[in-house]
């Protein structure tokens, strides 16, 4: 404080003081931190970006390619084919469906704990989910590759079929041979993904002002008719920003559900069946392809499309939070 | 109770971002010199930096071992891994002052980081010149320390013994998608992949299959490990697929797994040796020029006869000099 209002007194005798001038020896330290951190993001992403584009400005591989269904990396093969439609559709069907099944889930959570949980559940709810975020993806994936994907293969191992007295059979479905499926990777991504959407909607729903219910409540109305007509409508940004992170976060994994979910190059087309994602692509391939060869530089093209989908939902959230302030 | 909420909502933030932003390279193995401890290592300092005296021949089985203290690193291939790691902890067990760190990683690691300089040594299945461009290529010098053998596995359901060339090309290419075209029982194949990059395929693939592509599509799952492999055949009917012969012959995986013929030979370090078992192929240490130091003794150690004669027969290998 002393030494600002020196610093505005000399400031009065000489030319206005510059900047490193004005700050002291603590805001530098902390300008610095933030100053490192802008710049590693920004080489990230430059490397990434440079390293990425490599297959289309070294190896020539044209953009047709890359978004057609054939993944043939091997280079003794006769046709060198590196299509990754494939796993940009399983990691979008795969986060798809883990949504899906823990959006629901999440958001009665966290409305639970906001709403109608007395205080004691609370008390345990909440550091329980703690702990949830801070079990390791391999022990999901390890729980899942014992317990989840056995289960499947054995209790729906043959096909599903539907058939009807006249007609004979109208529909059928294949089952889980092996178990390692699209539905594995999605329910082990559910469960990870689970905390984080219920702890950001749970926020959401605490900051709504009390007034809104009580006075929702002086209407008349029961709890449930609040909570509906009231309560999710007011909180929906904060929902919709809590079920982007969790995409965020299902998106990037990748070593549970590579155990999981049976890692086949191909468009997904049944849910019991294998699937690949992006992620885990990358984690197979990568020890085994060495730096500068096109495999490889495929690898780097899938990173490339996992940060523009990590961006574009960053880019999401503060679209969905400006128009939470403004309204 | 604001408050807390508030903590727990950016603890949950954080989380979420941090595990996004660093889940892609975090999972994988990194190829930092993750310490493999070498057993009982005293500080190079404490130890004479001067070779051990050459000794008589016939008096230990110790004199052979040609003793430099130093510290190398070696990376690559997984499935000369096991080899590689206890000839590194026999030798640091018989030369104090030698610190030798074996990590995995892949072929192609491996390769790509002894062609860096990363590492002094870089074990592969498969030759640089197929991984590698010629400048890097060339500069590497290609030591074969072993051969090595795959087998073909299924699970225990399956009874079939044998399968000839032929029947493993329609069973990989997808051609035959039943157990019984082959003489087993009425039950799907399902293929257990390797990853495409990966030195046992493409071994698998250019010995057997003759270069005919895969049927990755279906029900055919890929994993990747032999240790992921091994477990997913013995939990999935009907499943086929190919391990390294240290692996299969691990007595805590054979009694789970049906080990096949291969056009009627069995899958035998001895008839690999002998040239019958024809899934086999060399094991590579390659260095960036010609080794010297600690480097020069440990490759040399791998073709004594501690690791050629002892070492290589207990772990399922062939030997390369008799």
């Amino acid at each position: 404080m002393a030494q600002l209002t020196s610093a505005n007194r000399m400031a009065g005798l000489r030319a206005a003081p510059s900047f490193a001038e004005r700050i002291d020896l603590p805001q530098r330290v902390v300008f610095l931190a933030a100053a490192s951190m802008i710049g590693i993001v920004i080489l990230l992403l430059g490397f990434i970006t440079w390293q990425g584009l490599q297959l289309f400005l070294k190896d020539g591989v044209p953009v047709t390619q890359v978004l057609s269904t054939t993944w043939q990396p091997d280079s003794t093969s006769p046709d060198v084919t590196f299509g990754l439609l494939p796993f940009i559709a399983g990691t979008v069907f795969v986060t798809a469906v883990a949504l899906l099944i823990s959006t629901p889930l999440s958001v009665g959570l966290a409305l639970f704990l906001s709403e109608v949980a007395p205080r004691w559940a609370r008390a345990i709810v909440q550091p329980a989910l703690e702990i949830f975020v801070g079990i390791p993806s391999v022990v999901w994936g390890w729980l899942g590759i014992t317990i989840l994907v056995p289960f499947l293969s054995d209790t729906f191992h043959h096909d599903f079929v539907l058939s009807l007295p006249v007609v004979g059979e109208v529909f059928r479905a294949p089952g889980f041979l092996t178990g390692f499926s699209w539905l594995a990777g999605s329910l082990v991504l559910s469960i990870m993904v689970l905390p984080t959407i219920t702890s950001v909607s749970f926020d959401a729903f605490r900051a709504i002002p009390q007034e809104l219910r009580t006075g929702s409540l002086a209407l008349g109305t029961t709890r449930w008719q609040t909570i509906r007509h009231i309560l999710i409508p007011a909180a929906l940004p904060g929902v919709l920003t809590a079920v982007v992170l969790g995409m965020t976060r299902a998106a990037g994994e990748a070593l549970a559900v590579q155990m999981v979910i049976g890692n086949s190059p191909m468009m997904p087309q049944a849910i019991s069946q294998p699937v690949t994602t992006l992620t885990s692509q990358i984690t197979l391939d990568m020890g085994n392809t060495v730096f500068g060869e096109p495999w490889q530089d495929a690898l780097w093209t899938m990173s490339l499309v996992l940060l523009i989908i990590s961006i574009t939902s960053v880019v999401l959230v503060r679209v969905i939070n400006k128009r939470r302030m403004a309204s | 109770m604001l408050n807390g909420t508030r903590r727990f909502g950016a603890l949950a933030i954080a989380a979420a971002l941090f595990a996004s932003a660093c889940s892609s390279a975090g999972a994988s193995p990194t190829p930092a010199p993750a310490a493999t401890p070498a057993p009982a290592t005293p500080t190079p300092a404490a130890m004479d930096t001067s070779s051990a005296a050459p000794g008589t021949p016939a008096a230990t089985p110790a004199p052979t071992v040609n003793c430099v203290t130093g510290s190398i690193t070696t990376s690559g291939s997984t499935a000369l891994q096991p080899l590689v790691d206890a000839a590194a902890k026999q030798y640091a067990k018989a030369c104090a002052g030698a610190t030798i760190t074996v990590n995995g990683g892949g072929s192609g690691t491996g390769l790509s980081q002894v062609a860096q300089g990363a590492v002094q040594i870089g074990d592969s299945d498969v030759t640089a010149e197929s991984k590698l461009a010629t400048p890097d290529a060339s500069k590497l010098v290609d030591h074969v320390v072993a051969r090595q053998g795959w087998i073909v596995v299924t699970n225990k359901d399956v009874t079939v013994t044998n399968l000839t060339t032929q029947q493993n090309i329609d069973i990989w290419t997808g051609k035959v998608k039943n157990w019984k075209d082959v003489g087993g029982p009425d039950m799907p194949i399902v293929l257990i992949f390797r990853p495409a990059s990966s030195g046992t395929r493409a071994t698998f693939k250019k010995l057997v299959l003759g270069g005919a592509t895969e049927a990755t599509g279906g029900q055919n799952v890929t994993q990747d490990s032999n240790g992921a492999v091994t477990t997913a055949i013995t939990k999935t009917d009907g499943s086929v697929s190919v391990i390294g012969f240290a692996y299969y012959d691990d007595p805590a995986n054979k009694p789970l797994l049906n080990g096949l013929q291969l056009d009627g030979v069995d899958a035998t370090v001895a008839n690999m040796a002998g040239g019958t078992y024809k899934l086999a192929a060399d094991g590579h240490m390659y260095t960036n020029g010609q080794p010297s130091g600690l480097t020069a003794a440990f490759l040399a150690y791998m073709m004594g006869p501690e690791v050629q004669g002892t070492l290589i027969p207990s772990l399922s290998y062939a030997p390369v000099v008799k």
